[in-house]
C-alpha cells in the first residue's frame, strides 16, 4: 500500500499514468517523447526510467517484452485498495 | 559552405535493407556502388525530391554496432526520422505492406509521430506537422 501511495505521489509519475491510460503498450522512447511534448517534461531518459521503477514496484505499471523490443502496460489495479479502504458514498 | 547531402542508417544486411527501403517504403536507388569486401556505397532518395539528401544504407559490420543497435530498439528509440504529410496514412499503407509498427500513431503537441520496425535492426519514426 506504502509504494501504491509513494507511486502516486509525484507529478511526473501521475503524467506517466495519464499517458499510458490514452494507450497502454509503450515504449520507453514512446512515454518520455509524450512527457516532454505534451507536458513540457524535460527529464532525463534515466529519470524516467527510474520513476517507471517506481510505478513497477507498486503494480501500477508492468513491463512486457516482446523480441527485441519492451512495452509498458498501466494496471490501475492496486489503486481499489484505496476505495475499498475509504470506501464512496453512493 | 559545408552542405548536408547525405545521412545513414546502419543496416544488418544492405540487399535486404535495399528491398525494404525501396520496394516497401517508395524510396528511390540513387546509387549503388561497389566498395570492395561485398560492402556498397548503397544510397536511396525521396522520390519527391530525387536531387535531394540522400539516405546511405551503410553495413554495420562494426562489432560495436549490434549492441548499440540492440539498445536503441529495446527502449523504442529510432534511428532516425522521415517527414511524412500525414502519419494516419503512412501508417494504414504501410501496416498493408507488412511493416510492424512499435508505436502508433500519437499526437505529441505539433507533430503526430510513429516507429516502425526497419526489419535491418533499426526502429524508425515517421513524423507529420499537425
Amino acid at each position: 500500500m506504502d509504494a501504491v501511495f509513494k507511486a502516486i505521489g509525484d507529478p511526473t509519475r501521475r503524467a506517466i499514468l495519464d499517458e499510458l491510460t490514452d494507450r497502454t503498450g509503450q515504449t520507453l522512447f514512446e512515454i518520455c517523447s509524450r512527457l516532454a511534448m505534451k507536458h513540457g517534461l524535460s527529464s532525463s531518459r534515466q529519470a524516467i526510467s527510474q520513476h517507471l521503477a517506481v510505478l513497477e514496484e507498486a503494480g501500477l505499471v508492468h513491463t512486457r517484452r516482446e523480441g527485441r523490443y519492451k512495452f509498458h502496460d498501466i494496471d490501475t489495479t492496486p489503486l481499489r485498495s484505496i476505495a475499498e479502504r475509504w470506501p464512496v458514498p453512493e | 559552405m559545408l552542405r548536408i547531402n547525405v545521412t545513414s542508417v546502419l543496416v544488418d544486411d544492405q540487399s535486404k535493407a535495399l528491398a525494404f527501403y525501396v520496394d516497401v517504403l517508395g524510396f528511390v536507388l540513387k546509387h549503388d556502388i561497389p566498395m570492395g569486401g561485398g560492402e556498397r556505397w548503397l544510397t536511396v532518395v525521396s522520390a519527391k525530391d530525387p536531387d535531394g539528401v540522400e539516405l546511405l544504407l551503410e553495413p554495420s559490420g562494426h562489432p560495436a554496432a549490434g549492441p548499440f543497435k540492440a539498445a536503441l530498439v529495446a527502449d523504442g528509440i529510432p534511428f532516425t526520422s522521415f517527414a511524412v504529410d500525414d502519419a494516419h496514412a503512412e501508417f494504414e499503407r504501410l501496416s498493408a505492406a507488412g511493416v510492424h509498427f512499435v508505436q502508433e500513431p500519437a499526437s505529441m503537441g505539433p507533430v503526430t509521430t510513429a516507429v516502425f520496425d526497419d526489419t535491418c535492426g533499426n526502429l524508425i519514426q515517421i513524423a507529420a506537422m499537425n
